[in-house]
């Protein structure tokens, strides 16, 4: 009896120190998993779902152009250097993107959404005698189409002149050389301004780029006067392709980093109180077995912190939570456990006993009471899979799940090795250690 | 010994008064939907000078949004919920508040359409209900090997209605004072108390379980009454225990998690007391077919006595 206890609580010390390894530090490769996965909402990031819209698209072929959206969603973000992009595609025409940690929100949301065609056009002066840039056209085999960079190769680069500086080059693909040999003839010696997704294109001077056309342009081309971080952005930015359908952000939701950072801060110390009040209750009013129990809710703790680390468990405020919600919910097997005992005791039995009927007896209570729980944590889980809001829903759902389901495991096992050690000692007979009135009754 | 059980009709006459208040608070006060069911823009400004609240609200009137919400939190940041921003609109509103009260960061920003407010409406209906329909089956399973599954099932789903009834109530009152709008948090709470209502109702029917094969007596009543009392102490401690934290959580980390934080102190204390006072008292009502005694006064019919 006595050898098993021990042979049990040594386990049980190996669990908690192998739980702390994975742990800590917070931040540490441990099975393949690098720090604890945090949600958005706690690490920063932008979390959007576009619409396609795909009335311009031949039946038949809309998931075609949703993939190529996505393949060119994803070239875009390969520009952001972002960690861990989520790209996808939901349902039949939605797009959803996530990027955690990303700070520049703003710049992350133009370069997703643009459809970033570059445009050339020509100035003309119009009825009300404004001068007014508009899309140059020329007519190839009958038809008129206007110059823009979906003629390009995808292999724009950037590179340095001697006598332009940063040049980014360009070259056309067989039909675009025939439409700008077709209009640089036209428009010989006169500006042609460039345009990015309707706006006039800046250098690096703050001026709108329309360079005067010197030459007929037929093969390739340079743009001069970018600085060169944007020529480079904007290289890649063409290299990566043009959106063939619109998309409209029908949910975005972006948090800066700090916030995030504020809120593990907040929660982490929520956690903390609640755990040391949970605590103090537990040794005040069950003395030793509450002290014990509260030894269990620190070995608790660090094998769920662990374990979110290992599944991974995605954490987000909501989640966190639900961590701390199981700490209340993680003393209630003891309690069951405690109160049966002291009843038992009352009966006549000697401690020894009365411990193992207390955790005998106290069982169905906790496994059926549980399993309540455990049915609302899967129909939450099923609800946050089924909206675009999932994170704090699923979140929350697996933390709860995971906290009950350790805080049984630790409650029978772990509580109850360190009570029948006890039983064994010179201490047990001090029954006040146990808040038991035995006269009672 | 307490006599919890005799007292029945008094702890339903309380439940009454409270579900009566929360139902009248329900229907005249509503629930106002958050951005999440409703659609909308929600924007959270951090600015480097202090700026008085109804100094924001009036700039923002002036701007055009008269009808904002705004929410200060803990840290002195601002949320301000609107109509649907386009993102033009939000970097013009965020300009021009930039321009009147200094520098300011956009903390966050969130934004949903009326598709997926719909969407995720319709979700949350289904999941509550699918909660409770599994939970009525999972009860009437766990007490199968008793005479009469269905009774302790039905009690329990009483029980998990009133929790629900109160706790929505009671925040609804809350929340009319407070201008606070519901969220997914919101909804995540309420699954919470319904998981938790029905936790407890189960510690209390295990024990009557229990007591029932041990034939500790042959009158019901007697049995339920000794259950309860058995129960008392853990009920209590559990409770007290969940509040603890549940207290830590909205002291510290405040607005974001208010809803939530809320619903469940309300659902837990409700919880509490259907579990101990309702549940199983009409299990007794329900043995003794006392059902006629709520509205017609019938005499009391002889107990049956197993």
């Amino acid at each position: 009896m006595t050898r098993k206890n021990i042979l049990i609580l040594i386990l049980v010390l190996a669990l908690f120190a192998t739980s702390l390894w994975v742990l800590l530090p917070l931040e540490s490769e441990r099975f393949g998993r690098e720090g604890i996965r945090l949600g958005l909402d706690l690490k920063g990031g932008i979390h959007m779902v576009y619409e396609a819209d795909l009335s311009s698209i031949e039946p038949g072929k809309e998931a075609e152009a949703i993939d190529s959206a996505i393949a060119i969603i994803k070239k875009r973000v390969d520009i952001l250097g972002v960690t861990e992009p989520v790209i996808q595609k939901q349902g039949e025409n939605r797009i959803l993107v996530e990027l955690p940690g990303v700070s520049e929100a703003e710049k992350a949301k133009n370069l997703i959404g643009e459809t970033a065609l570059l445009e050339f056009r020509e100035r003309i002066i119009n009825e009300d005698g404004e001068e007014e840039w508009i899309p140059t056209t020329a007519t190839i085999d009958g038809e008129e189409k206007v110059l823009n960079s979906s003629y390009f190769r995808e292999n724009t680069r950037v590179g340095h002149d001697p006598y332009a500086g940063i040049v980014l080059f360009f070259e056309w693909n067989e039909e675009g050389s025939k439409l700008s040999e077709e209009i640089t003839r036209r428009l010989l010696h006169k500006p042609l301004g460039i345009f990015l997704s309707g706006e006039h294109l800046l250098g690096a001077d703050g001026q709108p780029i329309a360079p005067i056309v010197e030459a007929v342009i037929t093969t390739s081309g340079i743009i001069t006067g970018l600085t060169e971080s944007e020529a480079i952005e904007l290289s890649k930015l063409l290299n990566a392709g043009i959106i063939p359908i619109p998309l409209n952000p029908i949910y975005e939701q972006t948090i800066s980093p700090i916030l995030g950072a504020n809120f593990i801060d907040l929660s982490a110390r929520a956690g903390v109180i609640g755990i040391i009040l949970v605590m103090l209750f537990m040794i005040i009013y069950y003395r030793l077995p509450g002290l014990l129990a509260s030894l269990a809710l620190i070995f608790y703790g660090c094998l769920v912190l662990a374990l979110f680390k290992l599944i991974p468990v995605t954490l987000t405020l909501a989640g966190l939570g639900g961590f701390i919600l199981s700490v209340g919910l993680a003393v209630d097997a003891n309690v069951l456990i405690f109160e049966r005992m002291k009843e038992e005791f009352r009966t006549g039995r000697t401690l020894g006993a009365a411990v193992e009927a207390g955790f005998e007896r106290a069982w169905t209570a906790i496994r059926d009471s549980n399993i309540t729980t455990f049915i609302a944590c899967i129909i939450l889980y099923w609800l946050g899979s089924a909206i675009v809001q999932s994170a704090p829903v699923t979140s929350f759902a697996a933390t709860l799940f995971i906290g009950v389901a350790v805080s049984m495991f630790t409650a029978i096992v772990v509580t109850r090795t360190f009570l029948r050690l006890f039983v064994g000692t010179p201490l047990a007979p001090k029954i006040s250690l146990f808040s038991i009135y035995s006269g009672r009754k | 010994m307490f006599d919890i059980v005799g007292k029945r009709f008094r702890f339903f006459l309380i439940s009454g008064a409270v579900i009566l208040i929360s139902i009248i608070s329900l229907l005249s006060f509503g629930l106002k939907m958050g951005i999440e069911f409703s659609s909308g823009s929600m924007i959270t400004l951090r600015f480097e000078q202090e700026v008085e609240q109804a100094d924001l609200k009036q700039e923002l009137a002036s701007l055009g949004y008269g009808n904002v919400i705004i929410q200060r939190t803990g840290e002195g940041n601002y949320i301000i919920r609107t109509e649907r921003l386009t993102s033009e609109d939000r970097l013009k509103l965020e300009a021009a508040l930039e321009a009147k009260f200094g520098k300011l960061t956009e903390a966050e920003f969130y934004s949903v359409s009326p598709m997926i407010a719909e969407e995720t409406t319709r979700n949350a209906g289904i999941a509550v209900l699918a909660a409770a329909i599994g939970i009525l089956f999972y009860v009437t399973w766990a007490f199968h090997r008793m005479p009469k599954p269905f009774h302790y099932g039905t009690c329990a789903i009483i029980a998990l209605i009133h929790d629900v009834l109160v706790a929505v109530g009671v925040f609804s009152i809350i929340s009319a004072i407070l201008n606070w709008e519901v969220n997914l948090m919101f909804i995540t709470g309420t699954l919470a108390v319904i998981g938790y209502s029905v936790n407890n109702t189960v510690v209390v029917f295990d024990r009557i379980r229990e007591n029932l094969t041990l034939n500790v007596s042959t009158d019901f009543e007697i049995v339920v009454n000794n259950s309860l009392v058995e129960t008392l102490g853990r009920s209590i401690n559990t409770s007290l225990t969940t509040l603890f934290v549940v207290l830590a959580l909205l002291l510290f980390v405040g607005v974001t998690i208010q809803n939530f934080a809320i619903v469940l102190i309300i659902g837990i204390i409700a919880g509490t007391f259907s579990s101990l006072f309702i549940a199983p008292t009409l299990l007794v009502v329900w043995e003794r077919g006392e059902w006629g005694r709520f509205i017609g006064r019938r005499p009391l019919p002889e107990a049956k006595g197993e």
